[in-house]
């Protein structure tokens, strides 16, 4: 019979280290907490901002040219060759150095749904590149935006059966 | 016994200035585990010479007139990881050159970086042909090389020691953060991983300490380990050997918060 740890005897300290400890971490973290520079939140704000906006012109542009260019396509079409020029051209930024400049100064206005995910996913092909194309870049192409997908999944597999519930529970 | 705690920083008075250490359960408690934390050497073994290789940014740095060599982050290699191992290579062979040994006098190379298995220092160790030994202990792997290579020496076990460490800001975010072009965003504080090596050739300390102490106090000169003339070098009289110490830091970017708190127990 396998005995626990704890059986053993082995630590009469706790594994976490007892209230004596978990006190002194607290004010220790408090303290780093207190003397740790923090990003001047208006500037962080005001950057990401106009960064962020000036994005979403950029692609709205980019919608108008398709738009005049190919009428025929329809507006659903517009948008999806609108949305492949935008992750294009934020992959080539990645590649050329740039995106991540962009990002350290804008913050999450750099981090628009596509344009940040289509940087971790170019950013993670290119680190792990001296890897191998198979075992290195894509073996790792997601391992940043990985939990954007399983999150993407589970959610809208959760959104789906509530969906499925609501529309049986009044036969619609 | 003496109990000091080493801090750094201010406004730490918070911290308890001597916490005895309790001690685990079947250890006894009069071979004092404090006792053994601290070891003095009969033979200091002397430090013959070091060599550096960092890039612009630490010669930019505050100590940037102590380092050897300043060479390109990537210095031509295939990847980053190449270029830190060339970089090991290069501090060992400017060490041993300015030391006056050869390489292959080196008789064991005590070394560690931060990437998996060691590979920067193993792949290093494989191409300078001497025995190796590799060592991990994050930023104190140095302090570590210095104090395990001290006690063979004392032992007499060899002659010339190689102690050495290597480190690359794009192999180090790559193994701990995200990847490098990724548009993160790092915190203020965020402290940055050094690209450069180091190592420290030592060698077995003949005639005692006091010796050099002798010569030093003969020329007037203040009682030093550093002992004094053309044939005197510094020497390594103890290493104490230091607990982990965790104070809840799980900030990956705060690697000087979780690495200030150091607490060592003191013991003549």
């Amino acid at each position: 019979m396998a005995k626990t740890v704890k059986e053993l005897g082995a630590l009469e300290v706790s594994l976490s280290g007892g209230e004596a400890v978990k006190e002194r971490n607290e004010r220790y973290n408090a303290y780093v907490k207190a003397v740790s520079p923090t990003s001047a939140m208006a500037k962080s704000l005001f950057h990401s901002f106009w960064v962020g906006g000036v994005t979403c012109v950029l692609a709205q542009i980019i919608f108008e040219v398709i738009a005049a260019a190919f009428p025929t396509l329809g507006a659903e079409m517009h948008g999806t060759l609108t949305l492949c020029a935008v992750i294009f051209i934020a992959v080539v930024l990645t590649g050329v150095g740039v995106f991540d400049k962009i990002g350290r100064f804008a913050g999450a206005g750099a981090f628009l749904p596509i344009t940040g995910f289509a940087n971790a996913m170019a950013s993670s092909a290119m680190e792990y590149r001296t890897e191998g194309l198979v075992l290195g870049s894509e073996t790792k192409f997601f391992s940043v935006v990985g939990p954007v997908l399983v999150n993407g999944v589970v959610w809208s597999a959760a959104a789906g059966l509530i969906r499925l519930a609501v529309f049986s529970i009044w036969g619609l | 016994m003496t109990h000091a705690t080493i801090y750094k920083g201010e406004n730490t008075s918070f911290i308890k200035s001597a916490q005895p250490q309790k001690p685990l359960a079947g250890q006894s408690r009069n071979a004092s585990s404090a006792a053994k934390q601290t070891v003095f050497f009969e033979n200091p073994p002397r430090i013959l010479a070091g060599g550096t290789v960092v890039t612009q940014r630490e010669a930019d740095g505050p100590i940037g007139a102590y380092f050897d060599n300043i060479i390109e982050p990537k210095n031509d290699a295939k990847n980053f990881e190449a270029a830190e191992i060339r970089m090991l290579q290069a501090a060992v062979s400017s060490a041993a050159e300015k030391a006056g040994i050869r390489v292959g006098d080196i008789d064991l190379l005590l070394s560690g970086d931060l990437l998996n298995q060691l590979t920067s220092s193993a792949y290093a160790a494989r191409d300078l042909g001497v025995p190796f030994m590799g060592l991990y202990s994050a930023c104190a792997t140095m302090s570590q090389a210095l104090a395990v290579g001290a006690c063979f020496l004392n032992a007499g076990y060899f002659k010339h020691l190689a102690c050495a460490t290597a480190s690359h800001f794009a192999t180090a975010e790559r193994q701990y953060r995200y990847p490098l072009e990724y548009g993160a965003q790092r915190p203020p504080y965020a402290q940055w991983t050094v690209t450069g090596a180091g190592c420290t050739i030592l060698a077995r300390g003949e005639g005692a300490l006091d010796e050099d102490n002798a010569r030093s106090r003969a020329k007037n000169a203040p009682r030093t380990a550093l002992g004094n003339g053309a044939q005197s070098f510094p020497r390594i009289t103890s290493a104490t050997f230091g607990r982990v110490v965790d104070f809840g830091i799980d900030d990956i970017a705060n690697m000087g918060a979780a690495m200030a708190p150091v607490n060592a127990i003191i013991a003549p």
